[in-house]
C-alpha cells in the first residue's frame, strides 16, 4: 500500500466516507460479514450527474471562462478531470484543472498517527482572480471544505470558491454547503458511502453499507477502505 | 516509523520511500508566494547545538517555521552547559519546557540516543561524533533521486554511488551507506587506507583506493570534507598529497560517465577535496542539497510530530 495511490483526501473523522485508509492502523481491509452494500448510484447515474454538474458549472459561471478545477485527494482528483473534459466537450476550450491536498490543513491530525501526503497541482496559471470550483467526492461534515478553503489561501486568492460534490449526505458539523451536487443521499451516521471510480478502483458505482457491527463510531471507527 | 530519528540503519526502505515522497510534496511549498503550512502550530521544536554548525541548524528551523512550529535555539556558548551542567539535566530542562521535538548535535557518538531514553518527545540526531546524521543521507538520497529523474515511490535501484575521502571521521559517509544501500544502490568507497575505519568488511559496500579506477563506473560522486578539527594524528603526509591522489579535479571530472553528478556534504575546502571549478559546474548538486535538506527535514518533523501525540 506504499504508494499505489495518494489516500490522503477524506478519511474517516471528516468527510467519513468512502475513501481510503492509509495506516496500517485504520482497521481490517476487509468488509464486515454484517456488511450488504447497496448500490445507490450506477456507472451510467454517475455519468448522467457529472454532465448536468458540468453544465451547472458552466452557466452559472457565464461560459466557466475564468474557472479552475481542483480535485481533492484521492477521489477527488478523477473527477475534477472528468467534469474538466466535459465543461471543454461543450465550450470547445481546455478548462484547467488539478488537485489540492488538505492533509497539512484537516483539523484531526493529532488524533491518528501522520498521514501520507496526497498530490497538489495547481494549473500553471494559478488561482489568482480565478473561480475555484474545488471537486470531491463526498460531502459529510464539511471539515474537509473547510480544510480546502484554509489550503486556498495559502496558494492565492481566487475571485470565489465553488464546492461541487458527487454525493452529499448530510450532518454537516459546519456551515458549508456544496453549490453543484450529484445526488443528495439521506444517510444515517451509523453507514458508509463509498464511492468507487474507474480510475481508482476499476469500476464507477456509489455503494451504501452499514458500518461493520463492532465498529458504530464515526470518529475513528472503520468508515471507509480500499479494494 | 520510529517515534526518534537516530539513525539512518533503523529506517525500513518503506519508511525511506515515505520521507522522500512527503518531502518531495513539501519541496512545492518553497514555490509558494506563502512558504507556511498550519501543521505544527503549538508544537515546540528545540535545536540543540553541542558542535558548530550552519546549515544543519539554519536548515532544521527553517524547516521547523515552515511547518509553523515555535523554534528554540539553544547553543551551548552562553548556556549553563558552559557552566558544566551534564546533557541529562539540560534534557530535564528542555522536558519541563515542553519541547516536542530536540533536534540533538552533539561531538559524543551516541548522545542522541541517551538523549532518547530521557525525553518524552522525539529525539532527531542532526550529527553525533563519528556516527550518524540521517538526515543529511536522506537529502542526498532525495537530491539523487531528483537528479536521475526518478518520482515518487521509486527508490535507487541500480545507481553507483561512490564516496571518497575521510570516511574515517564522517558520519554523512556512515549514514549514506546504510541508507542507500536499504534504497537499491551500489555503494563504493575510495579512501586513503589510514581513513578508513577498522571493522568495514560488515558495511554493505565495496572498498577501494584508486579514485581514477572507480570514476568511470560510478554515477555518483559524493565528496567528503577533509575535517581538520577531528584531526589529531597525521593520517596523510601533506594536504597538497591528498589532494593530488583524492581531491576531484577537472581532469577528474571528465572521466565521470555523461549523466553522473557530484555531491558534497558541505562545508567544503576549495582546493583540498574538490576543485574551485568541479563544485561550481553543473553536474554538482551542492546548491541544490542546501534547498533539499529543507524539504526533507520538513517531512522528518512531519512525520514524526504531525500525527498523534504518543503514536506507536
Amino acid at each position: 500500500m506504499a504508494h499505489a495511490a495518494h489516500p490522503a483526501g477524506g478519511q474517516p473523522g471528516t468527510t467519513g466516507d468512502s475513501v481510503t485508509n492509509p495506516t496500517p492502523t485504520g482497521g481490517p481491509p476487509d468488509r464486515g460479514p454484517q456488511a450488504h452494500p447497496k448500490t445507490v448510484l450506477e456507472a451510467a447515474e454517475i455519468n448522467r450527474a457529472l454532465t448536468r454538474i458540468a453544465h451547472e458549472i458552466i452557466e452559472r459561471t457565464r461560459g466557466a471562462e475564468q474557472v479552475v478545477l481542483l480535485g481533492i485527494p484521492t477521489r477527488g482528483v478523477p473527477l475534477a478531470g472528468r467534469l474538466a473534459d466535459r465543461i471543454s466537450q461543450v465550450e470547445g476550450r481546455a478548462v484547467p484543472h488539478g488537485s489540492l491536498d488538505i492533509t497539512m490543513y484537516r483539523d484531526d491530525l493529532r488524533l491518528r498517527p501522520a498521514r501520507r501526503l496526497g498530490p497538489t497541482q495547481v494549473p500553471a496559471e494559478g488561482i489568482d482572480g480565478q473561480t475555484v470550483v474545488l471537486v470531491d467526492d463526498v460531502l459529510y461534515s464539511g471539515r474537509t471544505a473547510r480544510a480546502a478553503l484554509d489550503a486556498l489561501n495559502d496558494l492565492g486568492r481566487p475571485l470565489a470558491v465553488q464546492l461541487a460534490v458527487l454525493v452529499d449526505r448530510g450532518h454537516r458539523e459546519l456551515p458549508i454547503r456544496a453549490d453543484y451536487v450529484g445526488k443528495n443521499l439521506p444517510t444515517s451516521q451509523q453507514e458508509v458511502v463509498r464511492v468507487l471510480l474507474t480510475e481508482t478502483d476499476g469500476e464507477d458505482a456509489v455503494l451504501l453499507e452499514p458500518v461493520g457491527a463492532a465498529a458504530p463510531s464515526r470518529r475513528g471507527g472503520v468508515t471507509g477502505r480500499r479494494r | 516509523m520510529n517515534r526518534h530519528l537516530i539513525s539512518a540503519g533503523d529506517l525500513s526502505k518503506q519508511d525511506a520511500l515515505l520521507i522522500l515522497d512527503t518531502a518531495e510534496e513539501l519541496a512545492q511549498v518553497a514555490d509558494r508566494p506563502i512558504k507556511k503550512l498550519p501543521t505544527l502550530r503549538g508544537r515546540t521544536v528545540v535545536n540543540l547545538f553541542f558542535e558548530d554548525s550552519t546549515r544543519t541548524r539554519i536548515s532544521f528551523e527553517a524547516a521547523a517555521k515552515r511547518l509553523s512550529a515555535d523554534v528554540i535555539n539553544f547553543a551551548v556558548k552562553g548556556s549553563s552547559v558552559a557552566k558544566g551542567e551534564s546533557l541529562k539535566d539540560t534534557a530535564l530542562t528542555l522536558e519541563a519546557m515542553g519541547a516536542d521535538a530536540v533536534v540533538v548535535r552533539h561531538s559524543a557518538s551516541g548522545a542522541p540516543q541517551r538523549l532518547a531514553g530521557w525525553l518524552r518527545g522525539s529525539v532527531i540526531n542532526a550529527g553525533d561524533g563519528a556516527h550518524e546524521h540521517p538526515t543529511q543521507a536522506l537529502l542526498d538520497a532525495f537530491t539523487i533521486r531528483r537528479r536521475f529523474g526518478r518520482g515518487n515511490g521509486e527508490a535507487l535501484d541500480g545507481l553507483r554511488v561512490t564516496i571518497v575521502g575521510d570516511v574515517l571521521h564522517s558520519r554523512v559517509a556512515r549514514s549514506n551507506i546504510w541508507l542507500l544501500h536499504e534504497l537499491g544502490a551500489e555503494v563504493a568507497l575510495v579512501a586513503p587506507p589510514t581513513l578508513l575505519p577498522v571493522a568495514i568488511d560488515g558495511w554493505p559496500c565495496s572498498v577501494g583506493y584508486d579514485l581514477e579506477a572507480a570514476l568511470p563506473k560510478t554515477d555518483v560522486v559524493m565528496m567528503l570534507r577533509i575535517q581538520q578539527e577531528r584531526m589529531n594524528a597525521a593520517y596523510f603526509p601533506s594536504v597538497r598529497e591528498y589532494s593530488r591522489r583524492y581531491g576531484l579535479d577537472t581532469a577528474r571530472l571528465r572521466q565521470l560517465p555523461e549523466e553522473a553528478i557530484v555531491m558534497h556534504p558541505g562545508p567544503m575546502n576549495r582546493g583540498v577535496e574538490i576543485a574551485a571549478e568541479v563544485a561550481d559546474s553543473h553536474r554538482s548538486t551542492i546548491v541544490e542539497q542546501v534547498a533539499n535538506g529543507v524539504s526533507v527535514r520538513m517531512a522528518v518533523l512531519y512525520l514524526l510530530l504531525g500525527g498523534l501525540e504518543a503514536a506507536q
